[in-house]
Order: structure tokens, then sequence, then C-alpha cells
């Protein structure tokens, strides 16, 4: 049997901004994917550890509080150390479009700004990763 | 009078048989089944048939119980509510030239947005602070970053509202002190402080300490002020946040008096009175899209509050009866697609909040879905206030919907199930611990999953979003704060820690220690702990060290 897509949804930073992140965590599932969510005021290095804890293939992080240039690269640095290169980052949040593609350059695969149907993150998601 | 309702719903029901269905059977209605906004079921009519309002008990007259149609006897005809913009970003000196240019452009209050670091008693230097100093507010470390926050405003004429929580009793501290070096006495300051850690744990997020000391805290500044700043409010009992996470606008009163109740016993367990600081108790509540429901919203929130004030608490004087509020617009109405539709967004909500009788307001800006607002969109915002005031002729009589057969409905409608939720959290043992059992944060939560998949499904139309979306090129002019606000921020930190009287901080926060191990008001330490320049971090690091911290337990 196919193994499912497993997910860790994250909040980094001290936003306390959960609304998005806790619709696409319920969206994610009845796609079908196994999340996990962290709660709420992550550092990069817990989100990376909790990555590795919960052996997922992809990390979604929800930033509203305009921090991502900040914390978004350190957590792809962050799971990079602890050998988590094929693991997918994506982000959503209020980021506005000059920023992103920074934050591609250095490592997020895609971010989904105000208004993205749920739908398309799971597409983009079921896209990049095979289930094994 | 129930003679003249027979007669109305036998001729209704005439007027149904032999007008509605024919007319039904030629031209179907859009949809099999209306709603509000939030869900509620919609009529196609309403007569007085519907709504059996007994007037003198229901409505009453304005500044008398039960405050349904207004706190003030003359509401905006003695004087307009309080146009109060919510600004703050990067260094103080940035926040105190917004705050002068709103003042200049006829704003009546202040609003403080303080950075998230600042929010959760952390330090510009803490490492935990990184990427965010700054960004969502001011950065205030000690009295210095607050001295140059209000340097030039006069406290004794502007009533200042600051949105702070956990750490509210330090901030409080701060301007008590500040005003004392301005020579304003505490007495004379007006303003408000959040302090309403119940909506942190179920919608917004800021907690430092667990729920038992954090009361504790909060029913200190009840009675401080009760004693000192009379003319303060001590709390601003939040449904904002709760709608904002996706609650209905029946869920936003519900929980939110069911925490104000929560406060109130709170308060009373403490050895306080209940006309002793209930009068001071204000209110803070969104303002949605959907005029007729939030203005009836607005109307039940004051009916209920009034009658449990009364009934539940046995309150005698009135003004510990009346809900007095303020008002923001839907932040997450907002849509980053056509961003200038959000102008009009905003002023329907507005008029709803004054419509409704709102004691103060701030409008959001049509940017705010993308960035912090410019300057430029914050004037338009001001003056869509200023254009209701004295354009739109609804400040000229007092609860000008009153008597609208369908928002009486919404009213009694909204109140029942309102007073449903309470009732469903007092059996769960109060809001505390309906919040610690994730009771109030799974009924938002559905209520957000519920409206998304509305959204998505194409069932909800959000205009420019889902339908009338155009091609568009992502806006540039949006206000962005420089990041080296941290830099400089840590640096003035360390200047400040530098030539303070450092014997004299860790007297201070010695006693502040003691106290908080005891049962003594915290409020005279922590004044005394900022006056001598102890950094916030340094205040919560005592708390944090006696009271622990709060952490919730995740489900989705």
């Amino acid at each position: 049997m196919a193994r499912k897509i497993r997910i860790l949804v994250a909040k980094p930073g001290l936003d306390g901004h959960d609304r998005g992140a806790r619709v696409v965590a319920r969206a994610f599932r009845d796609a079908g994917f196994e999340v996990i969510y962290t709660g709420l005021r992550q550092t990069p290095e817990q989100i990376a550890e909790a990555a590795l804890q919960e052996d997922v293939d992809v990390v979604a992080l929800s930033i509203l509080s305009g921090a991502h240039n900040t914390l978004l690269p350190r957590t792809v640095e962050a799971l990079r150390a602890r050998g988590l290169s094929d693991v997918l980052v994506v982000a959503g949040g209020v980021i506005p479009a000059e920023d992103i593609p920074g934050l591609k350059a250095s490592g997020i695969a895609e971010v989904f700004t105000p208004g993205t149907p749920t739908r398309a993150a799971v597409d983009f998601i079921a896209g990049r990763v095979a289930p094994e | 009078m129930s003679d003249a309702h027979d007669r109305i719903a036998a001729e209704q029901e005439r007027w149904h048989r032999e007008v509605a269905v024919p007319s039904l059977a030629r031209r179907p209605e859009r949809k099999t089944g209306f709603t509000t906004n939030s869900g509620l079921p919609v009529q196609r009519l309403y007569t007085p048939a519907d709504v059996p309002v007994d007037y003198l008990n229901d409505l009453g007259f304005p500044g008398e119980y039960p405050f349904t149609r207004g706190v003030q006897p003359t509401m905006y005809r003695g004087r307009f509510w309080t146009m109060r913009q919510y600004a703050g970003f990067g260094t103080a000196e940035a926040t105190n030239a917004r705050f002068r240019y709103l003042l200049e452009n006829g704003q009546s209050g202040l609003s403080v947005a303080f950075d998230l670091p600042t929010q959760i008693g952390y330090d510009s230097d803490s490492p935990l602070a990184e990427g965010e100093v700054g960004k969502v507010g001011v950065a205030i470390d000690t009295l210095a970053d607050m001295e140059t926050l209000l340097e030039g405003i006069p406290l004794d004429r502007v009533s200042t509202s600051m949105t702070i929580n956990a750490p509210a009793a330090v901030l409080l501290a701060m301007y008590i002190a500040v005003a004392q070096k301005q020579g304003v006495r505490p007495e004379q300051l007006s303003g408000t402080i959040q302090n309403d850690i119940l909506k942190e744990y179920a919608a917004r997020g800021t907690y430092i300490f667990p729920p038992g000391p954090s009361m504790r805290l909060i029913t200190d500044t009840f009675a401080y002020c009760a004693q000192h700043v009379p003319r303060w409010n001590p709390i601003s009992i939040s449904g904002y946040h709760i709608r904002e996470a996706g609650s209905t606008a029946a869920q936003e009163v519900g929980f939110t008096l069911a925490n104000g109740v929560a406060y109130v016993e709170a308060a009373i367990a403490a050895g306080l009175a209940v006309d002793d600081f209930a009068p001071q108790l204000s209110f803070f509540f969104n303002a949605h899209n959907d005029f007729f429901e939030e203005v009836a919203k607005f109307r039940a929130a004051r009916r209920l509050w009034a009658r449990i004030m009364r009934e539940r608490f046995k309150a005698q004087n009135p003004r510990s009866w009346m809900l007095r509020f303020h008002t923001q617009t839907g932040g997450s109405t907002l849509t980053a697609q056509q961003p200038m539709n959000n102008i009009v967004r905003v002023a329907l909500q507005a008029f709803a909040a004054v419509c409704g009788g709102t004691q103060s307001l701030h409008t959001n800006s049509m940017d705010e879905a993308l960035a912090l607002p410019t300057e430029q969109s914050v004037m338009v915002s001001l003056r869509t206030q200023q254009i209701i005031a004295h354009e739109s002729g609804a400040a000229e009589t007092i609860d000008p919907l009153a008597g609208s057969y369908y928002v009486e409905h919404l009213t009694g409608e909204i109140e029942r199930q309102a007073r449903a939720y309470i009732a469903k959290i007092d059996e769960l043992g109060g809001a505390v611990r309906a919040i610690e059992r994730g009771y109030v944060q799974r009924e938002i939560q559905e209520a957000a999953y519920q409206y998304q998949r509305q959204v998505e499904s194409g069932e909800r139309v959000i205009v420019g979003l889902n339908r009338y979306q155009v091609e568009e090129t992502p806006p540039t002019n949006l206000l962005r704060v420089d990041p080296a606000v941290q830099e400089e921020q840590a640096r003035k930190l360390a200047e400040v820690k530098a030539r303070r009287d450092q014997a004299a901080v860790d007297r201070s926060l010695a006693t502040l220690r003691t106290a908080a191990a005891g049962t003594a008001n915290l409020m005279e330490p922590i004044l005394d702990a900022v006056k001598a320049y102890a950094t916030l971090q340094e205040i919560c690091d005592v708390l944090r060290g006696v009271f622990g911290e709060y952490h919730p337990s995740e489900e989705l």
C-alpha cells in the first residue's frame, strides 16, 4: 500500500495568527495527507527537529508577522543541517510579491499568498511529492 | 396588540398564497435558502407578526437599561465616536511621527500597536525577537522607548488605547510613568489596555503565563485602576480576534461575553465589589460585511451584557450594566486581489459600527491584506469615518435601524444564540475551563473551515477573489519596515542599560519577585521597576520565574 504524504504544518516565530495554518492543515488532512501541526511560536530549529522526528515529506510554514525573510531561510538551513535537504518546503501568509524570488532562492519551493484556494496548495504538493 | 399581530399574520398568509407563490412559480428565487454571512437563516420578508418585540423590556431608551438603543442619552448628536486608528511600526520615533500625523488630520484618540516581542515580553535583543522587531508594531523595551513614543503628545487631553495583553500591567505602568514626567497625574489619564488574556489563549496567541496568574495580573490592574486611574479602562474584552479567527457573529458575542463573565467572577473572587470595577470594563468587536447582521450583533451584545450584569451579578450602578465598545473593521474580509475594493468593504463595515452605536472606531486600510498600511491609505480610511460622520446622516438620530423588523429579528436571534453559548460554557465550568479543554477553539476552527469551504466551492461569493477576477500585477508601493530597526533598537537598549542605576533595578526586581510569590497587588512593584528602567523582558522574566509559562496542547 502506498504511504501517505506526511506533512508538518508549522508556525515559525512569535506570530499568533493560526487560522490559516489550521484551515490549510484540515484541507491537507481531507486531501488524504498525514498532518502534524506544531502549534505556535516555533523556532526554525524546533521545526527542523520536529520534521526529523516525524519523518515528514513536506514542511508547510505559515507566517503573517512580516518576519518571513529572516525565519523562512533559517528554517531551510536548519532542515539541511539535519540532512533533510529532500524535504519539500512551502510557505503561506502575508508575503509581499517582491520578497518571493529571494525566498525561493533560499530553498522555499512555493509561496502561497492571501486568497489562494487550499486546493492549489494540495495540488502543488501532491504534484511534487510522489508517495513511496 | 395581539389582535393587530393576528390580523397581520393572517394577511401575511394571504399574501404568501395569493401573491408570493404565483410569482415564485413564474420566477424562482436565486437560491433555495438564504442566510446571513454567519449562516443565520433569512426569511423572504419580516413583518410585525414575525418580530414580537416588547418595546419597553427589550429596547427601552438610550442611556437606560437594557441599553439596546445605545449607552449614551444623546449618542452622536452630542459627540461623534472616537476616531481611533491603530498604528505602530518600527521604532518609537517612527510611530510617534505617525501619531502626530493622525492627530493633525483630525483623529481623536491614539491606538498603539506593539511588535510581537513586546507583546510576548521579550526585549529587542532577545534571540527569539530575531526578524520580528518593529514588524507588526512598535518595539518597546524600556521606559525610555515609551518616553520617545509619547513625546509631544498631551496625555491629559488624548485618550490612548494599547493593544497589549500578557504584559499589559507593565505597559500601563510605563504610560503612567511617562505621564508623571509630563506633569500629568494618573487620575487625569484616559485610555484602555486590552489586557484580555482569555481570547489570547482562544484565538490570538500572545499569551505568556498560565491562566491562574494571568487572571491575577488582570484583577490587580482592575483594582489599581479603580483606585488610582479612574478614567482608564483596565480591559477591553475582545470579540475582534475571535471573529478574525473564524467565528460567527453569534459566537463572537457569546464567547466574548462568556470571557467577560469570567473576568467579573475573578475580580469578585479577588475581593472587589462588582460596582467598583464593572463601570470600567470595555469591549471590542469586529465589523464584517453583512450590514444588518452586524448592526444587530452590536445591539444584542449591549442588551445581553446589561441583563447579565444586572440579573446574574446583581450590579446596582447603571454604569456597570453598560457595554461600551470599540470596533475595528474586519481584517479577514479584506482581499489582496483588487485592493481598492477594500475601501468599499471598510465603508460598509464602518457604517454598521456607527449604526450599531460604537464608542470608537478603527477603519482598516485598503492595503492591509498585503502589508502594514501606507500613510496615503490610512488617510482614505480615516476619511471614510469622517464621511460617515458628516455626510451620511447616520449620526443625526439615535439607533436609526431600531424597529426594522429584520434588524429586530436578528438582534433577538443573536442574543438567543449567544446566551446558549454562555450556558454551554457555564456547563463546562466557565470560560477558563472551556478554553483549557479546547471547546471554544474547536467551535471557532470549525466555523472557519466551513467558511473556507463555502468560498472555495463558490457558494459564497467574494468579489475579485472567486468572481469578477482580473489579471493584476502585484502592488509595489507597500510599507516596509527597515530591517535596521532591530540593530537600532538593540543599540538603544544597551545605552539605557549602561546609564541606569543597576542596583536600583536589581532591588526593584527582587521586590517584584517577592510580591509575585505572595498575594499583594503587583502594579506598585511593576511601576517601581519601570521607573528604574528595568526592561520589559527583565520584568516578565521575573514573573515567568514565579508563574511559569503557558503551553497549550495542540490538536487539529
